[in-house]
């Protein structure tokens, strides 16, 4: 086969696939220290240290979310962290048969010579700090490179070097026993419709299986991270029957059947319009070789955010409001969300233009 | 989305799924005049317009096989040929709910500076020749692309050349109402063992189908025609689940969701063997999102035209000969062939060293 297999092999198919667990999902607790900033501050809360790490206490113990999450993805700094009681989140997550995963790329810098398009940093040493992770428990990484929608882009330039940066970093994690989310967002942001938007994802797509392909990665041991298909931020919106219709056909189009499971970005949508999208998907009829679940940030932690506020006599009412989202989007994978989980805040939409992470 | 949707969109993704219906399969009848006179002279008769008229009519009325065919690839000249009654060929084909397909490439060319590789022609009015095909009742078009294995073989060069032109064949007939079966074949000859086969096979896949999406060709309105992931000639034989396990992962790896269905070439498979593995391949558990049938000239063929001989008082014995093997292939492609096909010319290698069409 054309594909590495490395002595991680099976245990990468393993964890790829138990992530694609029906009923269960990935938490995307990533947030950079500066991002992270800007929720808290959101909130009136300080960017501190043990205000982050109270945070992610929060929601990595609420009771009975757990059992909904496949993954959650870290920032470096949380990998390291332990409860208010000394225990260790990652063991807290092993204990309840959680995969916690790792962002490893940079950020990313601007393309010079286009028009404000991107590519991701984040390869200089990433073989050592992958091994590292793996080490301190992680089992599966996340790099997320962007692409957005305007009269001349993406660019092929664009396509090309985030299609073959994902694919580097894709090979670096299964070389160092990381099961790699590719993640290659096309932004939201703009007035295009829903057919420009599919356009361009197919696009996208096809160009990332031909650089993970050139560069021999074991797609078994992969998970896609994309946006669902939509029209623009700024364009009329569709029924989720429609976003489910042109999200697959998509994926039908471009992703291999040996990857095991997509695991949705939410983007801008509120976390009641992800849901429901993610819903809609998983009741397409037809074709569908892969789970179909969520990574979501935002659309599962915004509400819970607001609920909390910082104060710990709101840890309860809080973490209440996060289970209820867990919840919905575990029926979402399996085509069963009724409705309903909305809480204050929950159709909020949480689209920032040209948002930065 | 990134595909071409022209006017004949919907009617291609009807005859491409109905192709690849379960239990049916193709016959590929489409050899050259060339090529059909080394067939015929193997049975001493002479390569006249009215030998190879009265091979074609022993197939296609031979009694009950046509249900075990979802179509039938023809050369030009058999395209407007009819039965000795005055019955054209395509009439006979259309009223049993087999569709005629049409041949549509010139031979091979080799590419100057490598060693041995081609590249495939027929470009020059082919869109015409399409819309002609059409005309005369053609609802599918077959175009052969080459290539070896080799110490450096398939070539950069090679690979590019072949999978750019099957994309710009199969949107050519796409815009002319025609499916188009793309046909990728890697030569089994050489001593090479199945692993660099399947890594061969999975580089070329996965170069035609971003060659297929650049070319915005719509995939649910495509077939694709490869060949088995096999040990080469002078190697070592393995057995059909090993065959039918490398073949379905390089598959899955490369063949998005979105193609209807697989049509095996045979290569020099003998007739049984290709049955066989193609039932292996079927039995297999594993999720398979396309139907996998066959494509066979030779494998279907071959037992049938020594049975004959030319002569008229063979017809009935041959064509009881061709039904079997129909119907074998036919079960095959459901996994319940229970190898009664097997024995005598069923099992002789039709393998040809370096064998040209």
């Amino acid at each position: 086969m054309s594909c590495f297999k490395g002595k991680y092999a099976d245990e990468l198919i393993a964890n790829a696939t138990y992530i694609g667990t029906p009923g269960k999902g990935i938490l995307a607790a990533d947030e950079s220290t500066g991002t992270i900033g800007k929720r808290l501050s959101s909130i009136g809360v300080e960017n501190s240290e043990s205000n982050r790490r109270a945070l992610r206490e929060l929601l990595f113990c609420t009771p009975g979310a757990l059992q909904y999450c496949s993954g959650i993805i870290l920032f470096e700094e949380t990998l390291y962290q332990k409860t208010a009681a000394g225990k260790p989140f990652v063991e807290i997550m092993k204990e309840n048969k959680v995969l916690p995963g790792i962002k490893v790329d940079k950020g990313t810098v601007e393309l010079a010579g286009t028009n404000g398009e991107t590519t991701t940093t984040g390869l200089d040493g990433l073989g050592q700090r992958c091994a590292q992770y793996y080490e301190a428990g992680a089992r599966f990484a996340k790099w997320r490179a962007v692409l957005k929608i305007s009269a001349n882009e993406p660019s092929q330039l664009s396509i090309n070097e985030n299609a073959y940066g994902l694919a580097r970093y894709a090979m670096i994690c299964q070389e160092n026993g990381l099961v790699p989310i590719v993640e290659p967002e096309i932004l939201v942001d703009g007035p295009h419709d829903i057919n420009k938007c599919a356009d361009v994802t197919e696009r996208v797509l096809a160009a990332c299986y031909k650089a993970l392909n050139d560069h021999h990665v074991l797609l078994e041991g992969t998970l896609l991270k994309p946006n669902m298909v939509t029209p623009g931020s700024d364009s009329k919106k569709v029924a989720p029957e429609v976003v489910a219709e042109y999200t697959v056909r998509a994926l039908l189009r471009t992703m291999p059947a040996a990857v095991p499971a997509v695991v949705f970005l939410s983007g801008g949508q509120s976390e009641e319009e992800a849901t429901v999208n993610l819903n809609a998907i998983n009741k397409v009829q037809g074709k569908k070789p892969w789970s179909l679940t969520f990574s979501f940030g935002r659309a599962l932690q915004q509400s819970t955010l607001k609920a909390w506020a910082g104060k710990e006599e709101n840890v309860k009412k809080a973490q209440e409001v996060f289970l209820a989202r867990c919840k919905a989007n575990s029926e979402a994978t399996l085509g069963k969300y009724q409705g309903g989980a909305a809480a204050e805040g929950a159709t909020e939409s949480l689209h920032i233009k040209d948002y930065k992470y | 989305m990134s595909a071409f949707v022209g006017k004949y969109a919907d009617e291609l993704i009807k005859n491409a799924k109905y192709i690849a219906t379960p239990g049916k399969g193709i016959l590929a009848a489409d050899e050259s005049t060339g090529t059909i006179g080394k067939r015929l002279s193997s049975i001493n008769v002479e390569n006249i317009e009215s030998n190879r008229q009265a091979l074609r009519e022993l197939l296609f009325t031979t009694p009950n096989a046509l249900p075990y065919l979802s179509g039938v690839i023809l050369f030009e000249e058999t395209l407007y040929q009819k039965t000795a009654d005055g019955k054209p060929f395509v009439d006979v084909l259309l009223e049993a709910n087999v569709l005629p397909g049409i041949k549509v490439d010139k031979g091979v060319v080799d590419l100057a500076g490598t060693n041995g590789e081609t590249t495939t022609q027929g470009f020059d009015g082919l869109g015409a020749r399409c819309a002609a095909f059409y005309k005369a009742g053609a609802r599918f078009a077959k175009w052969r692309a080459v290539f070896k294995i080799g110490a450096t073989e398939p070539s950069e060069l090679s690979i590019q050349q072949n999978a750019q032109g099957l994309a710009r064949y199969a949107i050519i007939c796409q815009e002319n109402g025609l499916v188009p079966i793309v046909e990728p074949e890697i030569l089994t000859d050489g001593s090479h063992d199945i692993k660099k086969c399947a890594y061969a096979s999975e580089m070329v896949l996965a170069a035609v189908y971003k060659a297929l999406n650049e070319q915005h060709v719509l995939l649910e309105g495509t077939l694709l025609k490869p060949n088995m992931v096999t040990p080469g000639s002078d190697s070592p034989k393995v057995t059909p689940e090993v065959i039918a396990e490398y073949t379905v992962t390089t598959l899955r790896r490369t063949v998005p969701a979105a193609v209807p269905g697989i049509v095996f070439l045979s290569g020099g498979q003998s007739e049984e063997e290709a049955t066989v593995n193609l039932n292996a391949m079927n039995k297999l558990e594993v999720l398979k999102p396309w139907t996998l049938s066959f494509s066979f000239g030779r494998a279907l063929q071959a037992s049938t035209l020594k049975i004959w001989g030319g002569k008229a008082e063979n017809v009935e014995a041959a064509q009881a000969n061709f039904l079997a093997r129909c119907k074998a292939n036919s079960e095959a492609t459901l996994g319940k062939y229970g190898g009664d096909g097997a024995g005598g010319l069923a099992s002789e290698s039709l393998y040809v060293k370096g064998y040209k069409y």
